[in-house]
């Protein structure tokens, strides 16, 4: 119905509105315009694709669209913005676990046809898309289980890890080179399937060796895998908007994985391989002096009534405690009495990038006041109170003070400059990182321990 | 154990050593509290009030002295030769006595408490180290001072503190110069510009500017190049020059403010003599100063300790008791440093009181130990202002710098080897192959450029766009969907319906969140 041609051209112009839709997200006035790009740029090349291709039955294509379309908006709906991290995981897996079957698909296609060469090519990408996809998926299914609680989010120390992840590489290698070197389908089949079990257990256990704290480079980095996978389809296919598009996605998420990794002063291979502080035992590092002081909640609420300006740092423990909304009645009830109040937001707080901002953004809180670390960093000598809502390590003044701590160089966010850092937190224990945070023990810090919903509500019920 | 407080003996003692407050704090370590009936009383506090906090209240004096292990004072224990009772008898041998000592001023007290082997804690000898904060009895009571030395100067002084603009005429605001910052001049400071009056901190610091600007006074520089900063973030004593530079200063502010509240000690030594008689009544009559360091002998010629006296027009306000003045406050805070000692003391809350001598705290604190005067301490290991403070930042850069390093050389190597990756397979794959090779590279480039720009308050709609996207996956499947093979056709049905759950998903949450995001309006 559609000639070859038209069909390019259609496909030219979704590559474009995609990239259209990514530069749109760029920023929050045009962010919504940008999805809207996305959308339409996804419509024109199914729509496209459809007249193009005949499938052999539109009743199928249509149903089975139908069906998944109403179960991801549904997805869409319920979901909690606390749980936002989980949607994102699984929803990367879906796309590994697509690039799989679509892999499968294209080997076991019966029409198709090509030479000496192009077999070989071929060959690899079928091989290399699988591989993707079923790291992805099994990757993406892992990084679920442990964002929803599922599997313990402390990282899986097997004795031997990297010689398993590089027994598995190896064992991949040699079977793509017997998949490609076989030359009937029945005989490449076998490699491939080995392949995709060993794929789906080096994705569940790269994953799993990665702890909680790490899960915003994680995502970012499936995000990135998920668009590698499409690249490699695209390419089994011979198909350039697939091409297009998962480099477009791969490429982006490989930016923000790179953002989250700079963010931690990590290296990126440092994260992937996991163990971060594992052998390093908690005590290291030199004695802290001093003591933590408690605060009480009436304390807290002189602090905050007689103070010019307030910058909130939240962190995981906020999410974690769904505090975000009484967290923005306490901005609004601040802001009456004339109390400047800004957010300080670190880049790796949270389990997936820009998880704070979209908690926030839910509780409306209005994002011109929700700042990164680099607009505030210099703002907190001139801060009276800092609340720090359940976050540590992104706080530890450690990071610029002990050169041998396991965190040291790690950019954060400077709140002991301010006149008062009250550090919300439900006990003493330490962070991810697993070092001891000074920050408790200075003596403009007072502790507020206790759930941070709960808190923050007391707290507001006394303002 | 159980720990008594006694009332004061002494007579213009207000304050009592633990407030109502306070009890249950101490009673949480296992302790047991007696309080003599009455000891409350001039700070408003009641037997009741001590009563219901779960203290024991005891109705003679005698029987809470030889009850109580341990005693809690205020004030020094005086010998009764003033007709009081002879707190030395009272308190026999054996016992430990948490109280305000002054250790370098009453060596014979020392000696005494020694001799009847009475284990003392002067609350008044604590390091003055970061954590020794909280049990800084001389920086709560000079808080106390401060604020009570604007309030007494308000009291004598006959016009408002702000200015005003009424019907009946305009009021100028009320001048204030505060010398000494230390804590007590930084709560004064703090109460005269609550009250709206035009404050000047003079301190012989520079380091203090800072502090004395956040409290909304004006610092006053003196042209001269001398630190003032003398161990332990206490005043030392200054040259002549910068002294005759100094007065020359003060004879300038007096003609100009209404009220002066000096505060300047020197520790160990009489305070220093800032505001001579001749520069004093250079200050417009009606004119008010307070001399909180009247105790030492005072800073101002004119003052008359614990007495208010007038001088050509001038009240010249001596109180030596100004935290007694406030003595429900003091004693708050005065118990609330109390018992953060005992908390230190008590490390593991089973009532019984360890006085560990290696504690740096501790150590210095205690001034008696059994039979031997432990006073003075070794000298402190860290000092609450270390001279150079910006140290710390230092290490950070260096640190950095070698990873940097180490990535360039990376870059530059990974670069080759893509260079020559894409070189060798230019050279064996077909030609098809490198076309869409060619797309693929330069939408990684175009998605590099675009994303940069993003900001990171939207990182979660990115990738929740983003993961839309990649369900174009959905073209391959649709692509096998006319395939004549049914294994085919099933997969491609399972793939189709999970890349749609992902297009619809994202695309909606995405839409979802981006509507949450606003300006203020």
């Amino acid at each position: 119905m559609m000639t070859q041609g038209l069909t390019s051209a259609v496909y030219i112009a979704a590559s474009i509105l995609f990239i259209l839709s990514l530069g749109g997200l760029s920023h929050q006035e045009s962010a919504r315009r940008g999805n809207l790009f996305g959308m339409a740029g996804m419509a024109i090349a199914i729509g496209a694709t459809l007249l193009a291709f005949t499938p052999s039955s539109y009743g199928l294509v249509l149903g089975v669209m139908a069906v998944g379309g109403a179960a991801g908006s549904t997805l869409a709906v319920r979901v909690e913005m606390t749980a936002m991290p989980q949607l994102v995981a699984i929803l990367h897996s879906f796309v590994g676990l697509a690039a799989v079957l679509v892999g499968f698909g294209s080997l076991l296609e019966p029409g198709a046809h090509f030479t000496a060469a192009e077999k070989v090519v071929h060959d690899i990408e079928i091989f290399l898309g699988v591989l993707i996809g079923a790291v992805t998926f099994t990757g993406s299914v892992a990084a679920f289980g442990k964002l929803q609680g599922i599997l313990h989010s402390r990282p899986l120390m097997l004795s031997g890890r990297h010689l398993i992840n590089l027994g598995i590489g190896v064992a991949c290698i040699w079977l793509g080179i017997l998949f490609v070197g076989a030359d009937s389908i029945d005989a490449g089949i076998w490699p491939l399937l080995i392949m995709t079990g060993l794929a789906f257990i080096f994705g569940l256990h790269m994953v799993l060796a990665i702890g909680g704290a790490d899960m915003p480079v994680v995502i970012s980095m499936l995000n990135s895998y998920s668009g590698w996978a499409a690249a490699a389809t695209g390419f089994m296919l011979a198909n350039d908007l697939l091409i297009v598009t998962g480099a477009l996605v791969g490429s982006s998420g490989a930016i923000l994985s790179y953002i989250m990794c700079r963010a931690m002063n990590r290296r990126f291979l440092a994260v992937i391989l996991g163990g971060f502080g594992g052998e390093a035992s908690a005590g290291s590092g030199p004695e802290i002096e001093g003591e933590a002081v408690a605060a009480s909640t009436e304390e807290t609420v002189q602090l905050l009534t007689s103070s010019k300006s307030v910058v909130i740092v939240p962190g995981y423990g906020m999410a974690v405690a769904h505090a975000q909304h009484p967290v923005s009645e306490l901005v609004k009830a601040l802001k009456d009495r004339g109390i400047e109040t800004r957010f300080a937001i670190h880049p790796v707080a949270g389990r997936m990038p820009g998880h704070m901002n979209v908690l926030l953004a839910e509780a409306r809180v209005p994002y011109d006041i929700v700042l990164e670390m680099d607009e505030i960093n210099a703002d907190f000598p001139d801060t009276d109170v800092v609340l720090v809502i359940g976050a540590n390590d992104i706080v530890n003044p450690a990071a610029q003070e002990v050169p041998d701590s396991p965190i040291a160089g790690m950019p954060v966010l400077e709140v002991w400059k301010a006149k008062t850092t009250i550090v919300l937190k439900r006990s003493m224990a330490t962070g991810y990182a697993g070092v001891d945070n000074p920050l408790f023990y200075r003596e403009n810090t007072r502790m507020l321990f206790g759930d941070a919903k709960e808190s923050i509500s007391a707290v507001l019920a006394g303002l | 154990m159980i720990i008594g407080i006694p009332t004061e003996q002494a007579s213009n003692e207000k304050r009592v050593a633990l407030s109502p407050a306070s009890i249950p704090g101490a009673i949480n370590l296992g302790l047991e509290v007696h309080v003599e009936s009455g000891a409350g009383s001039t700070a408003g506090f009641s037997d009741a009030d001590y009563r219901d906090q779960g203290a024991v209240i005891v109705d003679s004096t005698d029987r809470l002295y030889q009850d109580s292990d341990v005693i809690i004072k205020v004030r020094a224990p005086l010998s009764g030769a003033g007709g009081e009772l002879d707190e030395f008898s009272l308190l026999g041998s054996g016992k430990t006595l948490i109280s305000l000592i002054g250790p370098g001023q009453n060596p014979d007290l020392l000696e005494r408490l020694a001799q009847q082997s009475v284990t003392t804690l002067a609350m008044d000898a604590v390091p003055r180290i970061s954590r020794a904060q909280k049990l800084d009895t001389l920086s709560s009571m000079a808080n106390v001072a401060g604020y009570r030395a604007v309030v007494e100067a308000a009291n004598h002084f006959g016009r408002f503190f702000t200015g005003q603009v009424t019907a009946a005429g305009k009021v100028p605001p009320a001048k204030v110069l505060v010398i000494g910052a230390g804590v007590a001049g930084l709560a004064a400071i703090g109460a005269a510009t609550a009250m709206g009056a035009v404050v000047r901190a003079f301190d012989t610091r520079p380091e203090v500017k800072e502090q004395v600007e956040s409290m909304g006074a004006e610092f006053l520089m003196l042209d001269f190049d001398e630190e003032g900063s003398g161990e332990g973030g206490y005043a030392k004593v200054m040259s002549e020059a910068f002294i005759a530079a100094e007065m020359k200063l003060f004879e300038e502010q007096a003609r100009d403010v209404d009220i002066i509240i000096t505060t300047a000690l020197v520790p160990g030594k009489p305070a220093p003599k800032l505001i001579l008689a001749g520069t004093a009544r250079l200050m417009r009559a009606g004119s008010v100063i307070v001399d909180l360091a009247a105790e030492q002998g005072g800073n101002c010629e004119l003052t008359h300790p614990g007495e208010v006296v007038s001088d050509s027009g001038i009240t010249v306000i001596g109180f030596t008791d100004l935290p007694s003045r406030m003595a429900a406050q003091s004693s708050q805070l005065y118990g609330n440093n109390v018992v953060h000692l005992l908390t230190d003391l008590c490390p593991e809350k089973d009532g019984q009181l360890n006085i560990d001598m290696e504690d740096e705290v501790i150590r210095g604190l205690t001034v008696v130990n059994g039979h031997e005067v432990t006073w003075p301490p070794p000298p402190p290991r860290l000092f609450a202002a270390p001279p150079a403070a910006e140290k710390p930042s230092t290490p950070a850069p260096v640190a950095e710098a070698e990873p940097k390093k180490r990535s360039a050389l990376g870059s530059v190597a990974g670069l080759i080897v893509v260079i020559a990756l894409i070189l060798g397979m230019g050279a064996v794959a077909p030609k098809s192959f490198m076309g869409h090779f060619t797309v693929f590279v330069l939408a990684v480039f175009v998605g590099w450029q675009v994303i940069w720009n993003v900001t990171p308050a939207l990182h979660t709609p990115l990738m929740s766009v983003t993961n839309a996207i990649s369900g174009i996956i959905v073209i391959g499947a649709l692509l096998q969907m006319g395939s004549a093979s049914g294994v085919v056709t099933l997969l491609a049905v399972i793939a189709l319906f999970v890349a749609s759950i992902n297009i619809f998903g994202g695309f909606w949450v995405t839409q979802r969140m981006l509507r949450m995001f606003r300006k203020d309006t």
